[in-house]
């Protein structure tokens, strides 16, 4: 019951940023309350016991990526958004087929619903903690695909600062 | 407890209003937040799943885990990328509107 309500709290305040990040025209906005929706995931997180996850949401994803964001809004001076005929004609067909993506994604989960179990808060088997398990397999199960991921964040630095550097 | 599958429609509804926002959006900052809300819907899932998948053999399973964790640095990297393109394309067409920036058009 505990666990449904602070689920339901989460979820609504999620959804409602979302929906705030979508309706907001200015885009310091839209980057605040993605912010709120990546907190209350990470709250979300930590109800699925997931608690390392939970603490690299916030760090990497609400405080990194989000402050590079606003970071690029200040930069640019960016205004508020203007109106154009191409976001009218998306607004008229794109509206629709978002929900009927919605009711169609939920039919077919709430359909199969019973082949799915509950969650239970805490409910991670464990004898070890979270993170413990989770560096046994980054370190040893997932060794390669780790040390490939530091190369596509070295590439990624290196084309940041070619693209952003200053010009010749 | 929950059942699994009101996770994975808080995923859906994020994802979906992720893609809204992609489509509807016209200013390019905003379009490149929507990605990122839209990869952390699918993340949501992921957890979950692992959760589940917990529960059902009674192990300890966190592959889930580190894939949302592959998917944080993939999008770190991306965001980076993205945000030096969108001061590149600031620099040249002066301009953040997506509808703006139309020179390989007919």
């Amino acid at each position: 019951m505990f666990h449904q309500i602070l689920f339901i709290i989460f979820g609504a305040v999620c959804i409602a940023g979302a929906i705030n990040l979508l309706v907001q025209r200015h885009p310091i906005n839209s980057a605040l309350s993605l912010v709120v929706v990546m907190g209350s995931l990470a709250l979300i997180y930590l109800l699925l016991g997931a608690e390392f996850v939970a603490a690299v949401q916030v760090i990497v994803y609400a405080g990194a990526i989000m402050v590079l964001f606003v970071f690029t809004i200040m930069l640019l001076n960016a205004g508020a958004e203007e109106r154009t005929r191409g976001s009218r004609i998306a607004l008229l067909v794109g509206g629709p087929g978002v929900v009927v993506l919605v009711g169609m994604i939920s039919w077919t989960i709430f359909t199969n619903d019973k082949q799915f179990g509950m969650v239970r808060i805490g409910s991670m088997v464990t004898s070890t903690d979270n993170t413990h398990g989770i560096a046994n397999l980054l370190f040893r199960d997932f060794l390669l695909p780790f040390e490939i991921t530091s190369v596509l964040v070295l590439i990624a630095i290196m084309g940041a600062v070619v693209l952003a550097g200053r010009r010749r | 407890m929950v059942p699994l599958s009101w996770y994975l429609v808080l995923s859906a509804i994020l994802f979906c209003l992720g893609v809204s926002a992609f489509l509807l959006k016209r200013n390019i900052i905003t379009i490149f937040m929507s990605i990122e809300l839209m990869l952390n819907a699918v993340n949501l899932s992921f957890v979950a799943f692992s959760n589940y998948w917990s529960q059902q053999t009674g192990k300890v399973l966190l592959n889930g885990q580190i894939f949302v964790f592959f998917v944080m640095v993939v999008a770190a990297a991306e965001a980076a990328v993205g945000l030096a393109i969108i001061i590149a394309v600031f620099r040249t067409r002066e301009t953040l509107n997506v509808d703006r920036v139309n020179l390989l058009k007919l």
